[in-house]
């Protein structure tokens, strides 16, 4: 795709993550604008992805989504690239809906490998898929997402230790790097300093995206990263979004992490945003 | 009556070793995993036939049950192995999510369960496992009785796919079940017939049993033993069918009686059939220090214990 239709489809997926979310005045904009840029350039340019899905996910790369409250933006995503029809999205949250508040594979969604919400869990499950491909000789590689906050959680750092020790290089973990969880400012909850330096002294190798709600920087950042792979050191992407990207009033803060807007600001956000591919 | 006897005496954890190794030459699928007790779980034979499918994931078991959860992702059969304690509390949230949840095909192994494992005290044993592993949907949980049972029931769960709690022991414990044996997941196995009491036991307590039942039997009670070795799903037809010929039961466990095998069957009895029960269980407590055989008499948990409560349940009724 070119750069204007992957913003086109961004753009899309923005009003996708809006209009769940207020339609059942619950769930979390503010992540899911953040990587909607990201999610939409993984899932279009960088993964090497089969028609339909199985869960075994042989010869394809595979997505683990960690922070798993970030639920509308991979929803909107996956229903996009044709896993399940656009329209379910509208289901979101509801009783008997396959789109949980947290994305589970218990209700059998195509796309999702694994349950997520309960933070820091998902790298040590990709590190498994990861061992899982080289015991099948599958050269195709895991990618991962985390919030910056979730690495408070200290099973990241378990595993993060341990994939370096184990040389598990067909993986790609993504840090969400907006510098905000739902108390505030990570540097106030808890600082956590370099990400970058932390990751390197762990023996990760470790690539920047500086501008991450920024399509053509992204898909560089993720050239480079997957260029780092095999090479016998897991690799981290820190991107640096902007929570609530695409939102005028729900950028610069943590405010909705978790919060839901109400008619007169839908109306305002979807104005900025307009149609691009059709709403659900 | 029948009468058991052994000749000879081993750990049930060797059992799983023995198990998981065969697993290893007949089962390309199965992976193992272990956080720094390869020679506690007597994982050893697995490791070192199956190097590259064998997992050293050092004292972090959290990244361990997140790491098998992945490994399913590929067709893998992770068997991952820990002590008991480290295998459920400590991971409680991590096998909730990325293994109940997630209906992942992972088997949790879980060495040095319940007060048997000695003098390391408290803090290495423990007596709710059965019930934090129960609890969780669509889990299924088996406390096998001796080595050969053992050796079959980690065979037999690479087959059955779905997550599974395995538990089993550290001290060495008479072998009276057949080698080679058919371990069916969710089948009780009746032991002795009896027609005065039930005593329905599980894991180390099943040999207790027995003993119990010869001694009773010299009083002049026959004593049903069942051999649950599953606890969930539980064989809720040998249970019913069992306790509407002898009127009462005694549940036989080394766990505390809060959430293990003895208050499932108490919801099943309550349910269809109720009668007098006696629990043969440590009583709401941690444990402690001691050797094995000092522990299972100061906590209840032997012979002797089970023909008091045998006597009494069969006065209930």
């Amino acid at each position: 795709m070119s750069i204007t239709e992957l913003n086109d489809l961004t753009t899309q997926v923005r009003r996708d993550i809006l209009r769940m979310v207020h339609k059942v005045n619950s769930g979390h904009p503010g992540g899911s604008l953040g990587c909607a840029e990201f999610l939409v350039a993984l899932y279009t340019e960088i993964m090497n992805r089969k028609e339909g899905f199985d869960m075994n996910g042989i010869e394809e790369d595979l997505f683990f989504l960690s922070n798993g409250h970030i639920s509308p933006v991979i929803y909107s995503v996956l229903a996009r690239s044709g896993y399940f029809p656009i329209e379910e999205l509208n289901t979101f949250r509801l009783l008997d809906s396959r789109l949980q508040g947290h994305p589970t594979t218990h209700e059998g969604l195509p796309g999702i490998r694994i349950a997520s919400g309960s933070l820091g869990q998902g790298l040590s499950v990709a590190i498994g898929a990861a061992h899982a491909k080289k015991l099948n000789n599958d050269s195709n590689l895991v990618y991962s997402l985390h919030g910056d906050g979730e690495l408070q959680e200290g099973q990241n750092w378990e595993a993060i230790m341990y994939a370096s020790a184990k040389n598990v290089d067909n993986i790609i973990a993504t840090v969400d790097l907006n510098g905000k969880q739902i108390d505030g400012a990570t540097d106030d909850v808890l600082n956590m300093g370099s990400l970058k330096a932390k990751f390197e002294a762990f023996d990760w190798t470790v690539i920047e995206v500086k501008k991450g709600n920024d399509i053509s920087s992204i898909l560089e950042g993720m050239t480079s990263a997957k260029k780092a792979t095999g090479k016998g050191k897991p690799v981290c992407v820190l991107l640096e979004t902007m929570m609530g990207n695409g939102v005028d009033f729900m950028m610069h803060t943590h405010a909705w992490h978790g919060k839901a807007p109400n008619d007169k600001q839908l109306e305002s956000a979807l104005e900025q945003n307009p149609e691009t591919l059709g709403d659900y | 009556m029948k009468t058991y006897t052994y000749t000879e005496k081993k750990d049930t954890r060797s059992g799983f070793g023995a198990g998981l190794a065969e697993l290893g030459r007949t089962n390309p699928n199965v992976v193992a995993l272990c956080a720094d007790l390869i020679g506690s779980l007597k994982m050893d034979a697995f490791k070192n036939e199956n190097p590259e499918r064998f997992f050293q994931v050092g004292i972090a078991e959290a990244n361990m049950i997140g790491i098998a959860a992945g490994l399913t992702i590929g067709g893998k059969i992770p068997f991952t192995g820990t002590f008991a304690n480290f295998s459920t509390g400590r991971v409680y949230d991590q096998i909730r999510q990325s293994i109940a949840y997630s209906g992942k095909n992972v088997k949790i192994c879980a060495s040095h369960a319940g007060l048997t494992l000695g003098e390391d005290g408290a803090t290495h044993q423990i007596l709710e496992d059965i019930g934090l592993m129960k609890m969780l949907p669509g889990m299924v949980v088996i406390n096998p009785c001796d080595y050969n049972q053992t050796k079959a029931a980690t065979i037999a769960i690479a087959k059955y796919k779905g997550p599974v709690y395995l538990r089993f022991g550290r001290p060495s414990v008479p072998i009276f079940t057949p080698k080679n044996q058919t371990f069916e997941i969710g089948k009780a196995i009746k032991l002795t017939e009896g027609s005065d009491v039930t005593i329905a036991a599980t894991g180390h307590l099943v040999w207790e049993a027995l003993e119990a039942s010869k001694e009773l039997n010299a009083k002049g009670i026959s004593a049903e033993v069942l051999n649950f070795h599953t606890i969930k799903p539980l064989d809720e037809k040998a249970l019913l069918e069992s306790v509407a010929k002898t009127g009462c039961i005694v549940s036989a466990e080394e766990h505390n009686h809060l959430g293990g095998l003895g208050e499932s069957i108490a919801r099943v009895l309550g349910q269809n059939a109720p009668a007098p029960q006696e629990f043969v269980a440590t009583n709401d407590t941690f444990g402690e220090s001691g050797t094995p055989a000092q522990l299972m008499k100061k906590y209840g948990l032997d012979a002797s214990s089970i023909v008091e409560k045998a006597l009494k349940a069969i006065r209930r009724k």
